[in-house]
């Protein structure tokens, strides 16, 4: 399997979860793990390019897919993706444990709608939880993201 | 949270996928994982074996046949929601498909898993149901293919046997009005109740242990709620009626 873009072993213990095999095997810890039920959102990664819960996700399932989470965003070029701009800019996080799902959630959404309607914002992250800010800055903060990654 | 010891298996064609299902006991398939792996996490269900059938491509089509629409096992619900031929032929089910959780849980959760899941309040199984459509099943034994009406049995419990693979649902082309509409405490929650509609057809789904067939005319006739600390049976017969004259009007 390819996370980031890096070539990484096959998970050998079956009821790993992905997100564990992310967060323990690969140390790739920005993947937050939450409920483990699939409610939260926090542990959104992309999986061939769409979004998904990893929690729900057994690590060997992975086997010869592309995976992309929260590490992969910044380049060294631009260390921090217009999505991670947009949610500084904003204030679109306070203790951040949600974060990193909602920006993968959010640079998949705009990859699909890049000029979206308030409507289709509140829908496209309908399914990630805060528990700290409520949902008006990260509503924002997904307008803002969807302003910057057109100008880029 | 983390999911009992099971033994994994990835079989390559569905024929390798049936004879897994024949001959292992305590055998579960895993196609989308949206409701098993929340349910191995809780070990609230402890199969000794997963039959994972994700990397079944003959499962992964959307095909016209029998003047219908077929969707195989392994075709996600984010798919089938945008698929032009189903919002031609079969415009409730992308409808429904809006309805089901959310669109992260539904880039992984496939149609044919939510019917054979079986959840009281799924709007899969009530559109399967009020379109008349079927499923197909297979096994070692062979091919059966099952009406919506002799599917679903009880809350998560249909006819489908241990060693039985559901391949593809069929659902037939409607030209009428089609609605859905549904009732839940938060967005993407499942139902305390809804109504889908096809034609003069109606289907209630959230209040009783399965997808039912009701009359428009008189819908909560027979109904009997069960009682439940966010959702009385008074409110739901409520609902009920709203939803269904919402329905009918479209």
């Amino acid at each position: 399997m390819i996370v980031n873009g890096i070539e990484r072993p096959e998970a050998s213990d079956p009821r790993r979860l992905l997100s564990d095999y992310l967060r323990h095997d690969l140390g790739l810890t920005g993947t937050h793990v939450g409920c483990e039920h699939g409610v939260c959102g926090c542990c959104t990664i992309l999986f061939d390019g769409r979004p998904v819960r990893s929690c729900l996700l057994l690590a060997v399932q992975a086997r010869g897919h592309e995976l992309a989470t929260v590490e992969g965003l910044a380049q060294p070029e631009a260390p921090m993706h217009p999505v991670q701009q947009a949610f500084k800019e904003c204030h679109g996080l306070q203790c951040g444990f949600c974060t990193p799902g909602f920006l993968m959630a959010t640079v998949a959404f705009l990859r699909e709608f890049p000029d979206p309607s308030d409507a289709e914002i509140a829908d496209a992250i309908a399914g990630n939880l805060c528990r700290c800010t409520g949902y008006a800055n990260i509503r924002r903060s997904v307008r803002r993201a969807a302003e910057l990654s057109r100008q880029a | 949270m983390k999911p009992p010891v099971f033994e994994y298996h990835a079989p390559a064609s569905v024929g390798e996928a049936i004879s897994l299902l024949g001959s292992l006991a305590e055998a579960k398939v895993l196609a989308g994982g949206q409701s098993l792996v929340p349910l191995l996490n809780f070990r609230l269900a402890r199969p000794a074996h997963l039959v994972d059938i994700n990397r079944l491509a003959e499962l992964t089509k959307i095909y016209e046949r029998d003047g219908g629409v077929a969707v195989g096992a392994v075709v996600r619900q984010a798919e089938a929601e945008v698929d032009p031929l189903l919002r031609e032929r079969c415009p409730l089910l992308p409808l429904a498909l809006r309805l089901v959780a959310h669109p992260v849980i539904r880039n992984r959760g496939t149609v044919c898993g939510s019917l054979a899941h079986a959840d009281p309040a799924s709007e899969l199984c009530a559109a399967l149901l009020v379109l008349d459509g079927r499923v197909t099943a297979r096994s070692q034994r062979g091919e059966r293919v099952i009406a919506a009406a002799d599917f679903f049995r009880g809350t998560m419990d249909s006819v489908l046997e241990p060693d039985e693979l559901l391949t593809e649902a069929w659902f037939p082309a409607t030209a009428g009005p089609v609605a859905i509409a549904e009732e839940a405490r938060r967005h993407g929650d499942f139902a305390l109740a809804g109504a889908a509609r096809a034609g003069d057809r109606l289907a209630l789904f959230g209040v009783a242990t399965r997808p039912l067939l009701a009359d428009p005319a008189d819908p909560t006739r027979g109904l009997e709620p069960s009682s439940e600390p966010e959702c009385s049976p008074d409110f739901r017969l409520h609902l009920v009626k709203v939803l269904v004259e919402r329905v009918m009007q479209a």
